[in-house]
């Protein structure tokens, strides 16, 4: 257990090194650099900027003080919002992106398998026929369209009701949270009913559900030990690239809602190519993905105890 | 690798299911009415973008300023006015009796009313004739006329004259604004000539979908931008499964340290934050002026996409190799080439047409979520993505502008997903057993 732990976080060591390698040179490829702005700047005045970002010195340098710095946990400052730390960047607003994605992740989680399991249970009855439209509609509607509408629905309700039941958009309140989550973790959900659907299936079917049974096992208790705890893997395994799904679907919801979380920033960064805070979200968001999916990893040993963690592969 | 610590560990690393894929694959019984349902949709979405702008002539990027984000509309002859800025009445005119319509069309409605001892400033109030309550306070004016020029269009307004001081309520009146254009646009349309202003009245075609904030027809607009969405759509699929085959193909033949290499390279394609790079690469390639962004996008999905791919086929590829057919061609002196083209390639080929089906709709997500996030195709070019992104400004007022790009992004995806889960239930042995 411990030595798959150990190779699974090297292997992550490696995965966000060859990111931010990547990163550092694409991003540097690209013409132009943060200091060039609409305003045109004197020679002087660009120079004394350069100096002061390390900017004048040649890149192979930039690169090794780039990762010096990383590795003490300092991504530096940033170009475009005045002598901001990225560090603070990320502490500030990474907590509310983290929210957020936890509560879509939790809705995504609870709602795929609880319509997940009542479609299989109503295997071609109606409830089965509604989640499966459902799932279908919500997997081919965009996240953005999604989200548009959701407002749209919230602005009508309040008009009908008089007075503001649901904010529209803004970060703040409680009630700001679950409608953003529940249109970030939406497509998501569709995606793990539809897993844990046929995973469910799979397990109604099986020899020690049937002895289960015939052994007299029924209700809840048939169902949280014997079904649920089996048709869940699937889904589990699912939950790591669900969550990389639900980060990156995050930017445009943040972005409608107008919500102050960490994509706003990675995208701005992006598009006026500032340096630092491009580094710093990037290696920030790939040591969290990395994390997480060794998280899901071992988690698989918690659900099921056949799984030996270290025939695992890194 | 996350699926390797699976319950059913697969024997060849990343070689699923290697004997069902191998075994005959049944010819697809494809024919329910989902799949041919959604087969036909296909076809009529690629007419839509095809044959579509020659039966809809209208130019995507053609402005109606009279016809900023209007509704449904058939084509119908106007009057042309001529727009001369400010008014107001001839001295010559009397003073009205009550709430006098000088004129009432869609570039202007002229208001006049007779002055009232005792009122220095008037407000005035337009509403909807339909709705109970005043409306908008459009104006405050000492004067006691008024030409409104607010986004008019033909339906019936009230106005209301108010003293600005008090609030007392003086005057009301309804207005059915005529439709008009102004001589300014006409000739901009190149509707009447520049030196004839006699016309009085111009044919001016419909917009069946209604007219964007930009006052373009949205018709033409999603016919084009889906043009640009299906290509990137198809294309850019196309580019990086046939990429990812050779690829994998190529580690699998050849087996060994390369096949190792090869596959780290792989993992670590994979471990790039997609959105990111998406954006540099589009950056980094650079748009120039007067280019629409598409190849950048493309480019930039074929050096990020191939991976997955590229594991599958290399997993088939191993498993193929050590299966006795082949294993029998090798001894029998096949040459590689014949038994890659006769023997591998039949069985791969259902696997990389499933893989393909997944890929488009995808393709079409990214493209439209790029394209909304503005660092996709642009403009004049446009696709339904970036429809969406102009939609969805105006979305309190005129929700139509987002919802019709929505609809046609989601009816391609759900399409092409259809057509995905049928030829994989098809071409997958073990769909008997779970899969309803």
């Amino acid at each position: 257990m411990l030595s798959f732990i150990a190779r699974r976080l090297l292997s992550g060591v490696i995965t966000i090194w060859f990111i931010a390698t990547a990163t550092f040179f694409a991003m540097h490829a690209v013409p132009g650099d943060p200091l060039t702005q609409e305003k045109a700047m004197s020679p002087a005045v660009r120079a004394q900027l350069e100096a002061r970002y390390g900017l004048d010195k040649p890149l192979f340098e930039q690169y090794r003080l780039f990762m010096s710095n990383m590795l003490h946990g300092d991504f530096g400052i940033s170009f475009t919002q005045e002598n901001r730390r990225v560090n603070d960047i990320i502490s500030k607003h990474f907590p509310i992106s983290a929210t957020l994605g936890i509560a879509a992740v939790l809705i995504a989680l609870v709602g795929g398998v609880a319509a997940g399991s009542v479609a299989a249970y109503c295997r071609n009855r109606w409830p089965d026929r509604l989640v499966m439209v459902a799932v279908i509609a919500a997997i081919s509607v965009p996240g953005f369209v999604i989200a548009g509408l959701a407002q749209l629905v919230i602005v009508a309700m309040n008009n009908a009701a008089g007075k503001t039941l649901l904010p529209v958009a803004g970060w703040g309140s409680v009630s700001q949270i679950w409608v953003p989550a529940l249109v970030l973790g939406l497509g998501t959900m569709a995606y793990l009913s539809r897993i844990m659907r046929a995973s469910m299936l799979e397990v109604l079917s099986a020899d020690y559900n049937i002895a289960a049974k015939a052994k007299g096992v029924h209700g809840w208790r048939l169902f949280w030990h014997h079904q649920l705890r089996n048709a869940v893997l699937p889904v589990v395994t699912e939950l790591g690239p669900t969550i990389a799904a639900i980060t990156t679907g995050g930017f445009v919801v943040e972005l409608i809602f107008a919500i102050p979380g960490l994509g706003r920033y990675f995208v701005q960064a992006v598009q006026q190519l500032d340096y630092t805070v491009i580094m710093g979200t990037t290696v920030f968001y790939g040591a969290f993905l990395v994390l997480v999916v060794v998280l899901v990893d071992i988690s698989y040993g918690l659900i099921d105890p056949r799984i030996r963690l270290h025939r695992g592969r890194a | 690798m996350a699926i390797s610590v699976f319950r059913f560990a697969p024997k060849t690393w990343g070689a699923a299911d290697d004997l069902e894929a191998v075994a005959p694959i049944p010819l697809p019984s494809m024919a329910n009415p989902t799949v041919i349902l959604s087969g036909l949709m296909v076809i009529f979405l690629l007419l839509f973008v095809t044959v579509g702008p020659s039966l809809w002539r209208q130019s995507p990027s053609q402005q109606w300023l009279s016809q900023i984000s209007e509704g449904a509309s058939r084509a119908r002859s106007v009057r042309i006015v001529s727009d001369n800025g400010a008014w107001r009445p001839s001295k010559k005119a009397d003073a009205p009796s009550g709430l006098k319509v000088h004129a009432a069309n869609t570039e202007y409605v002229r208001l006049q009313w007779p002055k009232l001892a005792g009122i220095e400033r008037y407000r005035v109030y337009r509403g909807d004739a339909n709705k109970p309550g005043l409306g908008l306070a459009i104006s405050e004016t000492a004067d006691s006329y008024y030409q409104d020029r607010l986004q008019l269009s033909s339906e019936v307004y009230r106005y209301t004259i108010a003293d600005a001081d008090t609030g007392l309520l003086l005057l009301s009146r309804e207005v059915r604004p005529e439709a008009a254009m102004s001589v300014f646009e006409a000739q901009l349309q190149g509707l009447i000539p520049v030196t004839n202003n006699k016309t009085q009245w111009v044919e001016i075609p419909g917009h069946p979908l209604g007219t964007d904030a930009l006052g373009r027809d949205i018709l033409a607009r999603l016919m084009a931008g889906g043009r640009t969405s299906l290509f990137v759509g198809v294309v850019a699929p196309l580019l990086f499964i046939t990429f990812g085959c050779i690829f994998g193909a190529i580690a699998g033949l050849m087996g060994g340290w390369v096949d190792q290499l090869a596959m780290r390279f792989v993992d670590f394609v994979v471990a790039l934050p997609f959105l990111l790079f998406m954006i540099l690469f589009r950056v980094a390639f650079g748009i120039g002026p007067g280019e629409n962004g598409i190849m950048p996008l493309i480019v930039a999905m074929l050096v990020l996409s191939w991976p997955g791919s590229a594991r599958l086929i290399r997993g088939q590829v191993l498993a193929l190799r050590s299966q006795p057919f082949v294993e029998a061609s090798r001894i029998a002196g096949v040459s590689t080439s014949r038994i890659i083209l006769r023997h591998m390639l039949p069985n791969v080929l259902p696997m990389i047409l499933v893989a393909f089906s997944f890929a488009i709709p995808q393709a079409i997500f990214t493209e439209a979520f790029l394209s909304f996030i503005g660092m996709g195709v642009s403009p004049p070019t446009t696709s339904w993505g970036a429809l969406c992104n102009e939609g969805i400004k105006t979305l309190l007022s005129h929700p139509r502008q987002l919802i019709l790009p929505a609809i046609f992004i989601s009816l391609s995806v759900l399409a092409f997903n259809i057509l995905g889960d049928a030829l994989r239930d098809a071409t997958d042995r073990r769909s008997g057993v779970v899969r309803a």
